[in-house]
């Protein structure tokens, strides 16, 4: 474990060759740069994921320009764009193909709340009400340099996860599900409007 | 291009039995419709199409309107036996004109370069009645827009060969472009509601008893 | 002749000429690589040919008409936007132009000028990432798309210094512009004008006579001038079918009429002309660019009667259209006198234009129908709305 061996010794020892490290740390190190996106785009924000990826903001530094078209083959869902009602149960069922570990960042004002678009009728107000999210990004679009920070931000995230004791990540916890019900086209509305175990939406006090 | 009135008497001409309406249209656009009756509107229109002067052959835009049952209050002056003597009092007289659907259509020409023609068809009302003749067979460009004018209107469309469904689910049951569509109950999760949105989460909150008093908790995460 | 001569001319062959089987339905979407956004195919195939296809919409149907109907008419120009997320300039151009009808406003010159500058900055950008799509749509992977990328950012930041957002500039007003240029910003563009051709001259390059792109997209997807026309197919995928009708020249829009171009016209309407219309173009919008430049007059740029802020149009109806990069795009408007319109209708040019897909992928094999949608130049924000 690094917590045992001394920052300053550890630091020390690499200038001189030497590379102390833990599985943990080297487990997330490969991990935190090799995170492959699934290539799905839903509006406005997916044109500025791609402007992301292409030659100027070149999300390859960063280890996530691999984008795949298969979720089979995916690590991380980008909401990019505004989520729909006749969507949504399409994005809960490609979560759901996703392998574990998987992480969503949920990019621009749409994919979070609605965005502009919340009074609308076949809009969903949130990705979060049916798939867990770990990264929210602001924008409308957020811009490219949003993307990457959101990237660096899921890093450090992925960085910090622990494999073993109490605190260990969710992803290697059996208990914890991996899978969310789809929701189904009702007269009105989705049905369930929204998933009780995933969405804890603030009260706020209204007068 | 030929005046509207001339398009009119030249229509009415060809097709016997139509009747067509302008429907004027004040401010600076000035862009007049012609209105056509359900029966011979296919009709009318092909003549529009086909006709050598004016060969309006491309069908831009297809679109419905909905039209609520207004009621529009005069004052009418009435004469009247008051106490004995007649005398002229003025009195309001509510008019109730009944709602319907309306389906535009504006009409180029791409051979000669001119246009508009705004035409115009009326259901008879917005509920059993609203249907209305598909132009589809005469403009392929109106397929789709015909068929989402069904979607969020509820038009029926006589005629039109795939009326399904464009932009919602199948399973859903309402039209929701019309004026009174009340979007469903979805707005008691906003943080910080604030103008409109207020407004719509108190109307949706008083019909929903079970929620009451969740408007009085404190702010909690 | 005898009869058992005849026989045996009759008789069936051993073998059929080809495998007969039920039809396999394949559902395209809404998830898929070069979809350009969330858009469903059913495609029912025999083989790997194309049988039946019906297109399914809605999936980022974010209720834009709506929206506009319970806003303010100033207050639906930042949605319109959002419409073709690539262009957002000639969608607030449309707009504006529709509201200035419906409201009789005058536009300075300057205005105007400016407006048809950032339209046909709007088209070189949108035209050149259409052709990056296309060929990666058609397989190259990665390096077209990178190119195209590459000088769109260009345009986007020219677009940044001017009215403060990348993508959704939301710049234009009712009578005029949201503010004037900023200093240096002409020098700019014109750098960027002028080394336009540089990018065309080596993008032709790559694609004219590229025997791949050729085998892939000549006589596939083939569109006739009296379908494209009663179908009200519009913009360069019309003009590829050889039917001269460009808005700019028909309705003489903005200060148009004062700039020399030329249009281009295919006349075979397949994939291969709907690309090159495209980089045809491109060329003539830089010709026009050159010249807006050099006349661009000072003055004012926005009306300064119009009261953007309690707007209330006289009661009345229009409908209003540009030559977008895409197509006809038209905004229908009902007034009924108070601050938002009654109706608030939009012509979306790729909605209507997916109409004839169908009739264009019909026989050709499931590899096509990527091309052939690629070449139709969808935005779903725009179809959807």
């Amino acid at each position: 474990m690094s917590g045992q061996v001394d920052e300053g010794l550890r630091s020390e020892l690499q200038k001189q060759g030497i590379w102390v490290t833990s599985t943990q740390e080297l487990y997330n190190w490969g991990r935190r740069n090799s995170i492959w996106p699934l290539q799905f785009g839903l509006a406005c924000c997916a044109i500025e994921m791609i402007a992301t990826a292409a030659s100027r903001y070149d999300l390859a530094r960063f280890g996530g320009e691999v984008f795949r078209p298969s979720p089979r083959q995916a690590d991380l869902m980008i909401v990019a764009g505004t989520v729909t009602k006749k969507m949504a149960p399409q994005i809960v069922r490609l979560y759901n193909q996703m392998p574990d570990p998987k992480y969503v960042i949920s990019m621009g004002a749409c994919a979070i709340s609605g965005g502009p678009f919340k009074q609308g009728y076949n809009v969903l107000k949130g990705i979060d009400r049916y798939i867990p999210v770990d990264v929210y990004i602001p924008g409308c679009p957020p811009r490219p340099e949003a993307l990457l920070h959101a990237f660096m931000e899921l890093q450090r995230k992925i960085d910090g996860q622990k494999l073993t004791g109490e605190k260990k990540a969710p992803f290697l916890d059996r208990k914890q599900p991996s899978e969310f019900p789809v929701p189904a086209f009702g007269a009105h509305d989705l049905e369930p409007p929204a998933n009780p175990d995933v969405f804890r939406p603030p009260v706020v006090e209204r007068t | 291009m030929e005046s509207l009135e001339e398009i009119k008497a030249r229509a009415e001409r060809a097709v016997p039995g139509a009747k067509i309406t302008i429907v004027p249209n004040p401010g600076p656009a000035n862009q007049p419709s012609l209105l056509l009756d359900n029966e011979h509107a296919t009709a009318v229109v092909q003549f529009l199409r086909d006709d050598s002067e004016l060969r309006l052959d491309h069908c831009s835009n297809a679109t419905g309107v909905d039209w609520l049952d207004r009621k529009v209050s005069k004052k009418v002056k009435v004469k009247k036996v008051v106490e004995g003597e007649e005398k002229e009092v003025e009195e309001t007289q509510e008019d109730l004109f009944p709602g319907y659907l309306e389906a535009v259509y504006h009409l180029y020409s791409m051979t000669h370069k001119h246009g508009p023609v705004v035409i115009r068809t009326r259901t008879k009302d917005r509920a059993e009645g609203a249907r209305l003749p598909s132009l589809t067979p005469i403009y392929r460009s109106a397929e789709f827009q015909e068929r989402e004018i069904f979607d969020l209107y509820g038009v029926r469309f006589d005629g039109h060969p795939d009326l399904r469904r464009i932009l919602m689910w199948d399973e859903f049951v309402d039209y929701p472009m019309r004026k009174d569509y009340r979007e469903p109950d979805d707005y008691e999760y906003e943080p910080t509601p604030h103008d409109e949105v207020l407004e719509k989460a108190k109307q949706h909150q008083s019909t929903r008893p079970e929620l009451d008093g969740a408007e009085k908790l404190t702010a909690r995460s | 002749m005898s009869a058992g001569f005849h026989e045996l001319e009759e008789a069936p062959p051993l073998m059929t000429s080809r495998l007969e089987g039920d039809l396999l339905e394949v559902s395209m979407g809404p998830q898929h690589p070069s979809t350009h956004g969330v858009f469903r195919m059913n495609v029912a195939l025999e083989g790997e040919i194309v049988r039946k296809l019906k297109p399914v919409f809605g999936y980022l149907h974010r209720n834009h008409e709506k929206i506009g109907e319970n806003t303010s008419y100033l207050g639906s120009m930042p949605y319109t936007d959002r419409l073709d997320y690539f262009c957002s300039m000639t969608n607030n151009w449309a707009y504006a132009l529709s509201v200035e009808k419906l409201a009789g406003i005058e536009v300075p010159e300057r205005a105007e000028y400016l407006r048809v500058i950032l339209a046909e900055l709007t088209r070189l950008q949108n035209h050149a990432s259409l052709l990056g799509f296309l060929l990666s749509d058609m397989g190259a992977w990665g390096t077209p798309l990178m190119y195209a990328f590459r000088e769109r950012e260009k345009i986007l930041d020219l677009f940044e210094s001017l009215s403060g957002s990348r993508m959704m500039c939301d710049y234009m007003r009712f009578g005029g512009c949201r503010c004037d240029l900023p200093p240096g910003w002409m020098e700019r563009a014109r750098k960027l004008v002028d080394g336009f051709p540089r990018f065309l001259d080596e993008f032709e390059k790559l694609i004219v006579s590229n025997e791949i792109l050729i085998a892939r997209t000549q006589n596939v997807g083939s569109l006739s001038s009296e379908l494209a026309i009663n179908a009200g197919i519009t913009g360069p995928m019309l003009r590829a079918c050889g039917v001269n009708y460009d808005l700019r020249k028909v309705d003489g829009y903005g200060f148009y009429p004062r700039f020399k171009f030329r249009v281009p016209l295919g006349d075979h309407g397949d994939c291969y002309d709907r690309l090159m219309m495209r980089a045809l173009e491109m060329r003539e919008s830089i010709g026009i660019l050159k010249q807006a430049m050099e006349q661009l007059p000072a003055g004012p740029i926005i009306n300064p009667k119009v009261k953007l802020r309690a707007f209330k149009p006289p009661v009345g109806e229009v409908y209003g259209r540009i030559e977008g990069p895409k197509g006809e795009l038209g905004f229908y408007l009902i007034s009924d006198g108070s601050a938002n319109p009654y109706r608030y209708r939009v012509r979306p040019p790729s909605f209507v234009n997916l109409t004839i897909l169908e009739d264009l992928c019909l026989g050709h094999t499931v590899a096509d129908v990527m091309v052939i949608l690629g070449s139709i130049d969808i935005v779903m924000g725009e179809v959807d709305r």
